[in-house]
């Protein structure tokens, strides 16, 4: 495999782009592996790369039903931010943050990470103090780049925003992380395949499973359209397709339900907006940034009713070009390019589990709400560990399915039990 | 659009509803055990195909209704109203 480097970018453009081999392989399954991760998206290949290159186990076979990037890798708006205020939460999402501001040089691999500010809009006093709240509870717990922006250095930044005294709900300020911004997803999910690769992980694509083989207490073997593999240790990554999976092993009901969530593309811009900008306001969601090829990405509110179907509604569609013409007006004219949906895990208190189940060698990732792109590194991080060595870490040790029995729930909205309220 | 034949108020887009969720789920009575408040309210079967969920018609009648759908075509099969009492009576019952 040929490292990336500036002298080897120079080179084969010297030599024709001859040069470059296939960026991972196309195995065929083993029938044995000693940890098998179902689900080949973001958070399946990083934890095979972590199980592989923090935790020494080069038997992993990560299983795809489609493709490498095919899935909720592809239809996320590319977000990281780490603004969380609940114990647990916000020590998790920083430590994803962290891994974000090296991971290109981790992997070897360009993900385009570009920490250009996360602004959520405020429109009341009462939204500046609870936001104040939060960002301050950030300060005090290790993220140093909480900040609340007034209206005049708001409007120095982002001056195309719509700032008219008479709108429905003026600005009044906003609640900012500096750090945060937007990365390249296809980059994401290549870079921690071809990394994973690497160091010996089988990724099988076309590859899902079709039932799982039990014994007492334990998965023996998953069923495949490329045969019988048996494993020492599973994990279940799989998203919004997690509570299949869970029905196939026999172990009834989670506490997640499957919903869809739509985003946008425009036609590409010159540059026009250099952060990630956040409206959020009753029943009105909309948040916005722009790519590197200069589309406006943007995404609103769940489709509110549960969904497998990977396709969205329109009346969505009309809530968030409402919301984009309230907010930045000079959108207007912009046409959109394309429009999709992703099926998302959402759990009953908005919060992830990456936790033991009922079977000994089973192991879960699930619940990412509408967050799971930003999770990925800390996610993989912390499933590898736990899998590798069969205890949950501090990190993660309220993320159980048993957490909702001893009465917890980190519910970062206070929305209650209802998932397609943890937007 | 999904488009949800209302037992009053006929085919109606689906944005005229409210969501309510899994319908079969039955809440247990209040002096039951925690663990059975625990599942009814924490855990969903999370069916992909066919299920039954409650919706109301919240720009129309306000009722709500038990609607059978499939979660991945959206395909409606039946809509009754939520209330057992009523749903005897708009089939003739009493």
């Amino acid at each position: 495999m040929t490292r990336f480097s500036g002298w080897n970018v120079f080179w084969q453009g010297m030599t024709g782009q001859k040069g470059w081999a296939r960026q991972w392989r196309d195995p065929q399954p083993k029938s044995h592996y000693d940890v098998v991760i179902v689900g080949g998206g973001l958070h399946g290949l990083a934890t095979a790369y972590y199980l592989a290159s923090n935790h020494g186990i080069r038997n992993i076979a990560v299983l795809e039903k489609g493709w490498v990037g095919g899935g909720n890798a592809g239809r996320n708006t590319t977000i990281v931010r780490s603004n969380y205020a609940q114990p647990g939460n916000r020590e998790f999402y920083e430590h994803s943050l962290k891994l974000w501001e090296n991971l290109s040089h981790d992997l070897n691999y360009n993900v385009m990470f570009s920490q250009r500010s996360h602004i959520a809009l405020l429109h009341s006093p009462g939204a500046i103090d609870a936001a104040s709240r939060n960002y301050n509870t950030m300060r005090l717990t290790g993220t140093p780049d909480a900040e609340i922006w007034d209206l005049d250095r708001l409007k120095q930044a982002v001056p195309h925003l719509n700032y008219a005294a008479d709108a429905r709900f003026p600005i009044m300020g906003a609640a900012v992380q500096t750090r945060a911004g937007t990365a390249r997803h296809d980059a994401v999910v290549w870079g921690y395949a071809r990394a994973a690769d690497q160091l010996g992980v089988d990724i099988v694509q076309n590859c899902g499973v079709t039932g799982v083989v039990r014994e007492a207490g334990r998965i023996t073997a998953l069923e495949t359209p490329r045969g019988r593999i048996t494993a020492g240790k599973i994990g279940f990554a799989v998203a919004g397709n997690t509570s299949r999976l869970w029905t196939m092993a026999g172990l009834g009901r989670l506490p997640i339900e499957s919903h869809k969530l739509q985003a946008f593309v425009s036609e590409p811009l010159k540059p026009l907006l250099d952060q990630v900008v956040v409206f959020g306001m009753g029943g009105s969601h909309f948040y916005i940034s722009q790519s590197d090829k200069g589309g406006m990405v943007f995404g609103g509110d769940l489709d509110w009713y549960k969904s497998y179907a990977q396709r969205g509604n329109l009346p969505i569609v009309q809530d968030v070009a409402e919301a984009a013409m309230s907010v930045m007006p000079c959108l207007g004219r912009v046409k959109l390019l394309r429009h999709w949906a992703g099926v998302v895990d959402m759990s009953m208190d908005g919060s992830h589990f990456i936790c033991r189940t009922p079977l000994d060698n089973l192991y879960l990732n699930t619940g990412w709400n509408y967050g799971g792109f930003k999770a990925t590194p800390a996610s993989g991080w912390w499933f590898a560990d736990l899998i590798a060595n069969d205890r949950p870490a501090p990190m993660i040790a309220n993320f159980d399915l048993k957490r909702f029995e001893r009465g917890l729930q980190i519910d970062e909205r206070g929305a209650g039990p209802d998932p397609k309220l943890h937007g | 659009m999904i488009r949800i034949p209302c037992p009053f108020c006929g085919p109606r887009d689906h944005a005229e509803f409210s969501y309510g969720g899994d319908g079969s789920i039955t809440y247990p009575a209040l002096d039951a055990p925690l663990e059975a408040w625990h599942d009814a309210v924490f855990l969903r079967e999370n069916i992909c195909g066919r299920q039954v969920e409650t919706w109301q018609h919240v720009h129309g009648c306000r009722l709500w209704l038990k609607v059978e759908r499939d979660t991945m075509s959206h395909e409606i099969y039946s809509v009754t109203p939520a209330d057992p009492a009523l749903a005897k009576v708009l089939e003739g019952g009493e």
